[in-house]
């Protein structure tokens, strides 16, 4: 058995945890600030990208499932986050209103909803960042999971789930702000979200989540059930017919990957200062995909690479060239899916170790209807 | 097959019948050569004694006045009513007042002579009261419903339904006898039904018919009228407006349902468009193309181009902007297709979830290039004048546009399925599906008949990007509005199976205008999108699986 | 002798067309029993039925004269004890052949017990043994993708026996086996016998021969005739529809 941290993980780690220092000291600790304020939240947002990638390449990668709803599972944790982020506003808001935030009373709210209850307090909103999206995945996977729902069907219709969840969302009447989502926040367990030293502190926090992120989702694979979700995704059936109930791993790994989504969108909320219907969009979710493509399916690590690469490269080519960036990702889609199956992590270590990639095992492993 | 066949045959013709039914009753409204009759002889001398009379007096002049149908009189009437009909002291003639920049002039009632300017004791005024001014209000309806204008007597007599006055019977009824104009004739009737039952002082046989008559109309204005009659006195009337308001509600349901099946045929034409080329690529190659709802795009971008040139170089071409763009919407969008299969499918068959990333990478590009040219605004396709207007049919209404857009997926279906099983591409395209390696052994060109294929199904995204263009935005997002739906649609019918994209569209689409009035449009949705969801889990290959054994070995 | 499987009056259609006509059957505990047949004589049907891949339209199926089966998915049927191999091997491509097995293993197949499982000695002791028997020792710690087909065949075969299964239903197991690979495993399948029930579905005259055990003739979804190899040869009913070819 392999250990937990291999020659890549341990890698990934060691740059992630210089990061984490290197960041928050060159923000806050020196004089002359080489790391700008702006740039420390972005970074968490993109640690929280990678953490989500992580996510659904735990279900991808070992499972098989393609899930192009994963994006639903983030904006879920972004809003239970984010609910509470209206709560600790008060009456610091525009309309002043102690009980409601300032779209219910925009809307002639008379009082709380009853599923805004209890999200005033922090420890709640925690959980139901982990429960909201733990429990849609584990209701839509028992669906579609005992009824062997596979391949492109499962696909379509977990862009189905997120593609109906955000035209729920978008209606005022969900009491989730509608169009414009959450935002306004002020603090966070009393620290101003403004403030330096709470960016730094949820930018360590997101570095620390992705960590632990990977670390689970390493153990999983490691473990004997993460051979048997290898399994049905390379053979299903036989999978089956030797004893396995296949529903069962996979309503398992579909409902932790969900909630590790969950985490991540709710870490992404107060850096980004907003959360709103768009992004449930199915959009969103297939971007997910071609973060872990790019990184290399199958391997943890390379999806959170390739998450941090596409993130960052969108953040510096629609700063340099606006028009460029979706021809950009456009053609990386492609690029991908064509000339890279394995990613690029599977081609910086193909090189490294100059062994002839055995057999383009994503081509057999999928050629099954 | 030859039943279903016949079964759209009848559903094609249908539609057209409906379209020419329609068309045909425009030219209705014939001239009535029938006047009213000539000038009583009395009209001018009932005018002089206006100013005579106390105000029961004058009313029966009035009364009189209107008797006459003088073409004159309406003017007259008017003239009291306003409280310009004046008598000059100087000759006592009748004249009418009218302030022409700021003086006073009159003018003769009779003979329309002007008298010039009058000074403003020159004249005094025929009193009028409240009374009075009902009197002249109800009869210079009843002048109007004996207008030479057909249309004018139609909106008097419509007037006199909405404003029932028990006074106007008579006038009514008399009105009623002297017009030949069957859509006045119904109308009248109707004003005097109301009218009668406004009184409530007829004989109950006569009250009977007025609610037999009301009834007939059988809309929202008649249930007014009939509703509070249910509880009247008489036991008989009670019953019978009661029965009749049942009656009404029921067809009025009856008509409502129609129109949701109307609007759910509609929305399912337009799922049915955008889903069918879909069907073909994914359903009968088993390829995820995300950028069909592009493709889709182009088409209606297509249309808009050619708009642009006809409208600056050849306007008079207008109407047949959308007959000129169909094919070449289907080149375009075909040549789009064939492209994206040789330049990246291809490499990825057996693959689908790959493919399914790569061809939403094309459709970014796409996307982008299209906002990159036309830029990103809505831009606006116009609709040819036999695509605009509405006709109806009972209580329902059918727009055009809609109508022609049905009638088009149905053909587009049609042409579909003849293509796929009667034409040697079509039989080639099936062998290569059933079986790759028999159908290459066999000497069919297989790299060449996925192309077709694929072609096939992106020509006919861009027919349904032309006939999408007339009730949506053009706009770069056309198609990723349209792409969860499709797909939806195509899972929905079960993959592979054409017949099912047909079904799965309008049964879709019906769904979703029956949840509509109840729900409200975006809950509508989501609750259709929630219920697809479930059923693949009853049915994980669709409306119209293919079974067999040993699906997936 | 108990009877291991019972199968009564089943009858499964697809689209109008009868894969399984009233069939019946029984297959003793400890038989060793070929089924043959032409092709679409309904014998993978068969094993889906048995297995709880197919449910059949009408008819019985028995296990052990107690259990349904009927009504019981893939998994409950393998958790019941019923071993299959499929006719064209299917093993795990991107893992060891030691993990295929280890993964075949009886052992608690529940999600926590597999999240937490650790190896033991034992378990390590019976993939050695395993991998003795099948002949792919030397491939251990290779991946089963880059077996040939016979191996791929023993490999499932292995990972059949890791099972320790009650029942193994065998489907056409010579297919792309050598002459001498083909013998073996008839020779294995004798072997097991006795102490597992073994239902063998094969088309290999020769294989059914070498496993000299009784054979059921399957034809257009119902038992032709039943007996012994020379037996059922000497019927003309089965010449004529599958021998006399």
């Amino acid at each position: 058995m392999t250990s937990l941290i291999d020659r890549r993980m341990g890698i990934f780690l060691a740059g992630l945890f210089i990061l984490t220092v290197a960041v928050p000291v060159g923000n806050l600790g020196l004089e002359d600030r080489l790391v700008p304020s702006y740039v420390v939240s972005l970074l968490g947002k993109y640690l929280c990208y990678a953490l989500l990638a992580v996510a659904l390449d735990l279900v991808w990668g070992y499972c098989g499932i393609l899930s192009l709803g994963h994006g639903a599972f983030f904006a879920l944790g972004g809003y239970a986050m984010g609910m509470h982020l209206m709560r600790e506003i008060g009456d610091r808001g525009v309309y002043a209103n102690p009980d409601l935030p300032d779209f219910m009373v925009f809307l002639n709210y008379d009082a709380l909803p009853w599923y805004w209850l209890g999200f005033d307090m922090f420890w709640f909103a925690c959980i139901m960042v982990l429960l909201a999206p733990g429990i849609l995945a584990f209701v839509f996977g028992w669906f579609a999971f005992r009824s062997r729902v596979t391949g492109v069907y499962l696909s379509i219709i977990t862009q189905a789930m997120t593609y109906a969840l955000m035209l729920a969302f978008f209606r005022n009447e969900m009491g989730f702000g509608g169009n414009n989502g959450l935002t306004d926040f002020k603090d966070v367990l009393g620290f101003d979200l403004q403030s330096d030293a709470t960016r730094a502190g949820l930018f360590v926090l997101s570095a620390l989540a992705l960590a632990a992120g990977l670390l689970i989702a390493k153990a999983i694979t490691n473990s004997k059930l993460g051979k048997v979700l290898i399994a049905v995704r390379d053979a299903e059936s036989r999978t089956r017919f030797i004893g396995y109930r296949v529903e069962h791993y996979k309503l398992f790994v579909f409902t932790v990957s969900a909630m590790m989504a969950g985490v991540a969108g709710a870490l992404y909320t107060p850096q980004v200062g907003i959360i709103n219907p768009g992004e449930f969009s199915p959009a969103n979710s297939i971007e997910i995909v071609i973060w872990v493509a790019l990184g290399g399916r199958g391997t943890l690590v390379g999806a959170a690479l390739g998450a941090i690469l596409v993130a960052a490269a969108q953040t510096l080519l629609t700063g340099w060239f606006p028009e460029l960036w979706i021809f950009a990702l456009g053609a990386l889609f492609i690029f991908v899916t064509i000339f890279m199956p394995q990613g690029v992590l599977g081609v910086i270590e193909g090189t490294f170790r100059r062994r002839p990639p055995t057999r383009d095992l994503t081509a057999a492993r999928e050629a099954r209807p | 097959m030859t039943r279903q066949s016949l079964w759209l045959a009848a559903l094609l013709m249908t539609c057209l019948g409906t379209l020419a039914a329609a068309q045909s009753p425009q030219t209705a409204p014939a001239t009535d050569a029938e006047g009213p009759t000539a000038a009583a002889p009395g009209f001018e001398g009932l005018v002089r004694a206006l100013p005579d009379g106390n105000f029961d007096e004058v009313e029966a002049l009035v009364s009189a006045i209107a008797e006459t149908g003088d073409e004159r009189a309406t003017g007259v009437l008017e003239a009291l009513a306003s409280g310009d009909l004046h008598r000059l002291k100087s000759n006592e003639a009748v004249v009418i007042v009218r302030e022409i920049g700021g003086d006073d002039h009159a003018f003769d009632a009779l003979s329309g002579e002007s008298y010039g300017e009058i000074p403003r004791r020159g004249s005094s005024a025929i009193r009028v009261n409240n009374s009075l001014r009902r009197v002249v209000a109800a009869a210079v309806g009843t002048l109007t419903l004996r207008h030479p204008d057909p249309a004018r007597r139609l909106e008097a007599a419509q007037a006199a339904f909405r404003a029932p006055d028990a006074a106007q019977t008579d006038a009514l009824s008399a009105a009623l006898d002297a017009e030949t104009d069957p859509d006045v004739r119904t109308a009248l009737a109707e004003a005097v039904a109301v009218a009668t039952l406004t009184a409530g002082t007829a004989p109950v046989p006569t009250q009977l018919d007025a609610i037999a008559t009301i009834a007939a109309r059988g809309d929202g204005v008649a249930l007014s009228v009939l509703t509070p009659l249910t509880g009247s006195d008489a036991p008989e009337i009670a019953s019978a407006a009661s029965e009749a308001v049942d009656r009404i509600e029921r067809v009025r349901q009856m008509w409502s349902a129609a129109q949701n099946v109307w609007f759910g045929l509609s929305l399912g034409s337009v799922l049915l468009l955008a889903a069918i080329g879909l069907a073909i690529t994914f359903g009968v190659m088993g390829v995820i193309n995300m950028a069909h709802g592009e493709l889709v795009m182009l088409g209606a971008y297509t249309t808009f181009f050619v708009q642009e040139i006809i409208r600056n170089a050849a306007p008079a071409l207008f109407d047949w902007s959308l007959l000129i763009a169909a094919p070449l919407a289907f080149l375009v969008a075909g040549a789009m297709g064939v492209a994206i299969e040789r330049g990246c499918v291809r490499f990825l068959y057996g693959r689908p979830l790959e493919t399914l990333l790569a061809t939403w990478g094309v459709s970014l590009i796409l996307q982008q290039t299209v906002r990159s040219i036309f830029g990103p605004n809505n831009r606006e396709v116009g609709n040819p004048s036999w695509m605009s207007g509405a006709f109806e049919i009972g209580q329902m209404t059918i727009t055009y546009n809609r109508l022609w857009i049905l009638v088009f997926a149905l053909a587009v279906f049609a042409i579909l399925l003849f293509v796929m099983k009667r034409t040697p591409v079509g039989l080639q395209m099936r062998a290569v599906t059933q079986n790759r390696a028999m159908a290459a052994n066999m000497g069919i060109r297989t790299g060449w008949v996925d192309a077709m294929t694929f072609g096939l199904g992106a020509g006919i995204a861009g027919l349904a990007g032309v006939a999408l263009s007339q009730i949506d935005n053009v706009s770069p997002n056309l198609g990723q509005s349209y792409i969860v739906d499709s797909f939806m649609v195509v899972v929905f019918g079960g993959a592979g199976n054409i017949w099912g994209t047909l079904a799965g569209a309008f049964s879709i689409g019906i769904a979703n205008k029956f949840l509509e009035p109840w729900s409200g449009a975006v809950l509508a949705k989501i609750l259709v999108l929630v219920f697809i969801i479930l059923f693949i889990q009853k049915r994980p290959r669709g409306l119209f699986a293919v079974r067999g054994r040993a699906v997936d070995g | 002798m108990s009877i291991q499987l019972a199968l009564d009056g089943v009858t499964r259609s697809f689209d109008g067309f009868k894969a399984i006509n009233n069939l019946s059957l029984t297959v003793e505990k400890g038989e060793l029993r070929a089924v043959i047949g032409p092709n679409g004589a309904g014998k993978t049907t068969m094993m889906d039925i048995i297995t709880g891949k197919t449910r059949p339209d009408s008819g019985e199926v028995l296990w052990n004269q107690t259990v349904d089966l009927t009504r019981i998915d893939e998994a409950g049927s393998a958790r019941l004890g019923i071993g299959r191999k499929f006719q064209k091997p299917t093993v795990f491509e991107t893992q060891t052949v030691e993990d295929n097995i280890a993964l075949a293993l009886k052992d608690d197949r529940s999600v926590w017990a597999t999240l937490f499982h650790r190896r033991s000695t034992e378990d390590t002791a019976r993939i050695t043994d395993l991998l003795e028997l099948v002949k792919l020792t030397d491939h251990r710690t290779d991946m089963a993708g880059d077996l040939s087909h016979g191996q791929k065949q023993w490999l499932e075969i292995g990972m059949l026996l890791a099972q320790d299964p009650e029942l193994l239903l065998v489907d056409e197991p010579a297919a792309g086996m050598t002459d001498a690979e083909t013998m073996r495993t008839a020779e294995l399948l004798r072997g097991i016998a006795g102490k597992h029930t073994v239902v063998v579905v094969e088309h290999d005259m020769d294989f059914v021969r070498a496993l000299n055990c009784r054979v059921t003739v399957l034809h257009q979804g119902h038992v032709l005739a039943e007996g012994s190899l020379d037996h059922v040869s000497a019927n003309d009913e089965v010449i004529e529809v599958y021998l006399g070819r």
